[in-house]
């Protein structure tokens, strides 16, 4: 509940900040004036196009991107922790992102004509979804999905991949470095409310599949052996977490670069306040990922404006410290940090 | 329910871990599966609860194929106290417990009073009530395996496989586990490495000895020094008449204790003789 109203509160704060002056009560009438249509202040000449445009065109896609992208990592995070049964796993342990940075690195050096036509984002998106089709094919045997081939097919190949990535980026133009470290770094300075369909989407068939699956997501958490004498069927379980989670890191990743960070710690996090039980921990999973992201690319746009800082560096900035002082602090037991 | 292993071969890496095993547990009664380290006890376990698909051969219950089950269908019908679970996300004694009931739930929702009183009747059982709210991670090995039968117990399943149900447990808490599986009146078949417990608890023990059945039937017909010696390669004696304490016979290793009995070796002698000068 805490986490809802942190998240309203975000999206007008978001909303108010910025260079085009409007304060908190307009940023907010303006959002619900476009939700709710015949609100009096829309035409009353009360707020001018310019306040309308800043807060509508750039601020809102920006921070609902921001809270799509946190939300959608963070639970990918903490379903690729449970697939592979392992603390250290996040969205990139299959190598997803870096065969997203492969895609967008090739158009950011070659152009988009020389991928026929690929628009940056679905090369990112492509790369991203090849990735995890490599590493699951190479991770398969007998029928089964090992969690320990599937992180180190994945580790592997994420190196690989960066090795294009570096290779490419070196021998570029300076000029394109810039845009290829940009990517790298993530950043939702690029939003608009069109590239929001897709997160939106993947984020929200994942919220109904991990709901469904929740009991299921506990019983895989003990061991397969102990999923199947509950009657969970762990390997296709984990085939279905394995899609699941790759689609919504490469939606993510496509439009908003290689965010780290918030989907390995924010689990971690909700587990530490709530336990581990999925049914209570995906909840806080999803929506401290938004609230995250979104107060993170808050200040990543303000503490140094006017330049800004590229959300990947801030969330580690930010995250790292207050994840290890949680960490430190009694009660962390609760999320298996006991031993 | 009755099990019937029919003919089971496991094949493991390439080498048959199990072959040809057949065994058979009438409904409420208590097998006992006994043989040495690598014997191929888990693994004919194994197949009962699905985990490991048998190459050749079936496991039914009640007639129907396990195979063929659907996967909560079989669970409600089998329940495992396997040995120590991974605990790398760590879930409290309860919610561990509360998993015995994901095989009667669609995948969402909240438990229901019913799941509620059946978990915390199955913690009773097991005598981990007070431990509720501990992290399973920071348990010892024996209450560990107390919350794993909790969770067994939760399944209400008719069939129960206990996979070494005892080996962390304290003399007092190996017994009550056995007798209180024994009370539930379900099926049981349980791999067992303490042969005196499998002579007290069971009603049909099975011999398994490089993957192969080689003897079936009650304990005290079965559980002779003479098969103990040749499947476990330890000379046994049987105790005189009945135990003292427990009322039946008892096995134990003749060789350990007939060299603690056997007076003092020479030895002594030999130095106090050659302590004297010459």
């Amino acid at each position: 509940m805490a986490l809802v109203l942190c998240l309203l509160l975000l999206v007008v704060v978001s909303g108010a900040v910025g260079a085009v002056d409007v304060d908190p009560t307009q940023a907010a009438q303006i959002v619900l004036g476009h939700l709710v249509p015949g609100m009096p202040w829309m035409s009353d000449g009360s707020l001018t196009p310019l306040q309308d445009q800043a807060v509508w065109q750039f601020r809102l896609p920006r921070a609902l991107l921001a809270g799509l992208a946190g939300a959608g990592l963070a639970l990918a995070g903490a379903l690729m922790q449970v697939t592979v049964r392992n603390p250290l796993a996040e969205p990139y342990i299959l190598g997803v992102s870096s065969g997203a940075s492969v895609g967008a690195v090739l158009v950011i050096v070659f152009g988009s004509a020389a991928l026929g036509g690929l628009s940056l984002n679905l090369a990112a998106f492509a790369g991203a979804l090849g990735a995890c089709l490599c590493v699951a094919a190479l991770a398969r045997k007998d029928g089964a999905l090992s969690p320990t081939r599937m992180i180190l097919a994945g580790v592997a190949l994420g190196t690989l991949f960066s090795a294009v990535t570096s290779y490419l980026t070196i021998t570029t133009s300076a000029q394109n470095v810039v845009s290829v470290l940009f990517f790298l770094l993530g950043s939702v300075s690029a939003a608009t409310m069109s590239s929001l369909i897709g997160p939106a989407l993947a984020l929200g068939a994942a919220v109904v599949v991990s709901g469904l699956l929740a009991r299921s997501l506990n019983a895989l958490m003990t061991g397969d052996e102990s999923a199947v004498s509950l009657g969970v069927d762990a390997t296709r379980l984990r085939g279905l977490l394995l899609v699941v989670a790759s689609l919504l890191t490469g939606t993510v990743v496509s439009v908003a670069g290689g965010i780290g960070f918030v989907g390995l710690v924010i689990p971690h996090i909700a587990r530490i306040v709530v336990g581990a039980d999925h049914r209570r921990m995906l909840p806080v999973t999803v929506l401290g990922g938004a609230v995250f992201l979104m107060g993170a690319d808050l200040l990543a746009r303000t503490v140094a404006a006017p330049t800004e800082i590229p959300l990947g560096i801030l969330t580690a900035f930010v995250g790292a410290p207050f994840f290890l002082w949680l960490m430190r602090r009694g009660g962390a037991e609760r999320a298996g940090f006991g031993r | 329910m009755r099990v019937e292993l029919d003919d089971i071969t496991v094949t493991l890496g390439g080498r048959d871990v199990v072959q040809h095993a057949s065994l058979v547990a009438e409904p409420g009664a208590v097998v006992g599966l006994v043989g040495p380290n690598g014997s191929g006890k888990s693994s004919l376990l194994r197949t009962v609860y699905r985990a490991v698909r048998p190459r050749l051969g079936t496991c039914r219950i009640d007639g129907r194929d396990v195979q063929r089950l659907r996967g909560r269908q079989a669970a409600r019908a089998v329940a495992v106290m396997l040995q120590d679970p991974p605990t790398d996300f760590d879930l409290s004694v309860e919610e561990t417990v509360m998993l015995g009931r994901v095989p009667h739930h669609a995948s969402f929702g909240r438990d229901t009073a019913e799941d509620v009183e059946v978990v915390a009747d199955a913690m009773r059982r097991a005598e981990i009530t007070d431990l509720a709210d501990r992290m399973v991670a920071t348990l010892s090995g024996g209450q560990r395996q107390r919350v794993m039968l909790a969770r067994a117990l939760a399944q209400q399943s008719d069939v129960m496989v206990l996979d070494e149900p005892s080996n962390h447990l304290d003399i007092s808490h190996q017994h009550e586990l056995l007798s209180t599986v024994r009370s539930l009146g379900r099926t049981v078949i349980a791999a067992l490495h303490d042969l005196n417990l499998a002579t007290q608890y069971c009603d049909h023990v099975v011999v398994l000895d490089a993957g192969r059945v080689i003897a079936a039937g009650p304990p005290q017909q079965v559980l002779t020094p003479e098969l103990i010696r040749s499947t476990f390669r330890v000379d046994v004696r049987v105790l005189g008449g009945h135990d003292p304490v427990f009322g039946f016979r008892r096995l134990e290793p003749a060789t350990e204790r007939a060299a603690e009995r056997a007076p003092e070796p020479s030895s002594h002698d030999l130095r106090t003789e050659s302590s004297i000068p010459t």
